[in-house]
């Protein structure tokens, strides 16, 4: 075991899973990159290095670069996955989804049920995610809660580098499309990482901290932030419990469940507008079936309704951040 | 390509099955027997039978909302298709589908797929598997001329030149994308010379011949299997009815529809092959007769047949959850 990156732990999985079944394919845009060009082939390995060497060792066939058509990447991966082949998609940011979504939420997603269960499609997508890298509003969007209501996708959030590996493998083992989502703030984040190939399943969550008094649920990079605070407020006596449901499609409801009938208090963190977020879905879920342990009213913590704005002041604040995310701690505690 | 007796019968069998399913569906849905929306092929089944009769069931093909001839072409089994335009059990997709969801792994179809445009980017990562594992075999795109002014279908054209896969796109343009007309909404004088643009070799062929078409596609086929790459077709035909079941078709003159029927695809197959004395009215007659007993009986069996069972509502949405 070493210590591994983010990136470092997505790019293993892949090339471990490649070696393992040579049907699993990676398909994108620059995935390998320099195709065409008057130099290097394979050099770049997407736009965060992330397939980075992939190309060298599996070369054109496995290792696809495509022309910007994200329709034709999706399609041609459900396709693909239709037909017998395991792809890997990758749409390089996930605000690119909205050329592709037709691809993706109406044939992708429905073609297992639409066909009376006669068909698998056992592709990942792996996408990019998140504000805080002062991209602008359309290389930042975090998007989770569109793929998480689409019936037939499984959407992975992993929020370190450890569960990025084990979730990935487990994501191209899976016989369903999976959403795999990236935080490009987390790829330099490292950890201790088995060398070895290993499956993380989904709906189950990760107890990121244990706690008594008070419950914080946080997706993907939402996970850091709310151990920091965990951290801090653990300083004046207040015990947090961490809850990283790791996939928000499907959702580990017991875990989160088990969680607020004993600490009675929560507060949701979630990367994305407060409408129709994850942070909503959980605290309906939790009113409609953890009404009786609730001692206090449940705290959600998003970003505003607004698109990701670029001046970094604007954005931090954007982000739901320490001190929001601290201030509705003290909120929920307040509750007698 | 010369065409053994037997041939000519499967394919006549073919195109005669589609005419009779089709004509059948048009008055079951007018009595109510079916839910929904049904599009049918009558006046192209020379198209469907043409590109899928030298295919096997491991070449694969993706359709449109107007699919149902491409099933039958494809080998799907007209009962099943039935029941699941009916939305009854035992459908081929558990009555879960419908008129515009049909599809059979078991026999290369991808599906029906009400989305235009939806099937061309599928065919194409079918045509790569079949490139990766070197199986010889291609993917048929079925479009029609409406999909061919669709974004995913020119992402297809070109990914499916630049990955060098065996796609195939057949374009069936039958004049009219829903109400609109083909001539108003196809910017480019014909969708085989859009095709050429993105750098595939690509012909227009008359829809209503059945020889025509299925000389054209042994020249896309010959292309596909010798991993040469895509090929397109722009296939024209005519839509016998409107766009939907019940269309008043307002808008198309009398005399364009009369001169659609004038055109028919079985009629014309007939004469040819009549008059050059490789089959007789009598053979053709007979396979009529059979395939609306068979028709008949896909009826029956639909009509007596249950709904699904409410206990598959949540099933198979995923493989598992």
């Amino acid at each position: 075991m070493a210590r591994k990156s983010y990136r470092q732990a997505i790019n293993e999985a892949l090339r471990q899973e490649m070696r393992r079944d040579s049907k699993v394919i990676v398909i994108g845009e620059d995935v390998a990159g320099g195709q065409g060009a008057s130099g290097e082939t394979g050099g770049v390995g997407g736009v965060f290095g992330v397939t980075g060497g992939l190309y060298k060792e599996f070369g054109p066939e496995r290792v696809i670069d495509t022309p910007i058509s994200e329709s034709a990447i999706i399609g041609a991966a459900s396709g693909a996955a239709l037909t017998g082949m395991r792809p890997v998609a990758e749409i390089m940011f996930v605000d690119f989804v909205g050329v592709c979504f037709d691809q993706i939420y109406n044939q992708a997603a429905k073609f297992r049920y639409m066909f009376g269960g006669k068909a698998k499609t056992p592709m990942v997508i792996r996408t990019m995610i998140g504000a805080g890298f002062r991209a602008g509003a359309q290389h930042s969007q975090t998007l989770h809660p569109l793929f998480t209501m689409i019936p037939g996708l499984k959407v992975v959030m992993p929020s370190n580098a450890y569960d990025a590996k084990g979730l990935l493998i487990n994501a191209i083992r899976d016989d369903d499309p999976v959403i795999f989502m990236e935080s490009k703030v987390l790829y330099d984040t490292e950890m201790e990482v088995p060398d070895e190939a290993y499956r993380i399943a989904f709906g189950e969550a990760n107890i990121a901290r244990e706690g008594k008094d008070l419950t914080f649920v946080a997706f993907g990079p939402m996970v850091p932030r709310a151990l920091a605070v965990a951290e801090v407020l653990a300083k004046d006596g207040v015990s947090v419990e961490v809850i990283d449901p790791r996939t928000t499609s499907p959702l580990d409801e017991d875990a989160i469940l088990d969680s607020v009938g004993k600490t009675g208090r929560l507060v949701v963190i979630d990367e994305s507008p407060p409408r129709c977020s994850l942070a909503a879905d959980v605290a309906a879920m939790v009113a409609s079936k953890g009404f009786r342990s609730l001692k206090a009213p449940i705290g959600q913590v998003t970003c505003p309704h607004t698109p990701v704005p670029f001046a970094p002041n604007l954005e931090d604040e954007f982000l739901p951040n320490p001190r929001r995310i601290e201030e509705a701690a003290r909120a929920a505690l307040s509750w007698r | 390509m010369q065409l053994s007796r037997d041939d000519l019968k499967r394919a006549y069998r073919g195109m005669s099955t589609i005419r009779a399913f089709e004509e059948r569906v048009d008055k079951e849905f007018a009595l109510g027997n079916i839910p929904g929306f049904a599009h049918v092929y009558l006046g192209q089944e020379a198209s469907g039978i043409g590109v899928c009769f030298d295919l096997s069931d491991e070449d694969q093909i993706g359709s449109t909302h107007r699919g149902h001839g491409h099933c039958i072409a494809k080998g799907c089994d007209v009962k099943g298709m039935m029941l699941e335009i009916m939305g009854k059990a035992g459908g081929l997709c558990g009555g879960k589908g419908g008129s515009m969801h049909i599809a059979d792994m078991s026999k290369g179809m991808l599906g029906a797929n009400a989305i235009v445009g939806g099937s061309p980017p599928i065919a194409v990562g079918a045509a790569l598997t079949q490139k990766l594992l070197k199986t010889g075999k291609v993917a048929v795109a079925f479009s029609g001329d409406g999909a061919s002014n669709q974004g995913t279908t020119f992402e297809a054209l070109n990914m499916a030149v630049v990955l060098g896969v065996p796609a195939i796109f057949a374009f069936e343009n039958n004049g009219y994308g829903e109400h609109t007309a083909a001539s108003y909404a196809v910017g480019a004088p014909s969708i085989a010379e859009r095709a050429k643009s993105f750098g595939m070799p690509a012909e227009v062929v008359d829809g209503s011949d059945f020889f025509a078409v299925h000389d054209a596609m042994g020249r896309a086929l010959e292309r596909g299997r010798a991993g040469e790459g895509p090929y397109a077709l722009e296939i024209v035909c005519s839509r016998f009815l409107g766009h939907f079941v019940g269309d008043p078709q307002a808008y198309r003159l009398p005399e364009e529809l009369a001169q659609a029927r004038a055109n028919d695809p079985l009629a014309r197959f007939r004469t040819k092959v009549t008059e050059a004395s490789l089959l007789d009215d009598a053979d053709l007659n007979a396979i009529d007769a059979e395939v609306l007993a068979q028709i008949e009986e896909a009826v029956a069996l639909a009509i007596a047949a249950p709904r699904p069972d409410l206990s598959t509502l949540e099933q198979d949405v995923y493989v598992r959850y």
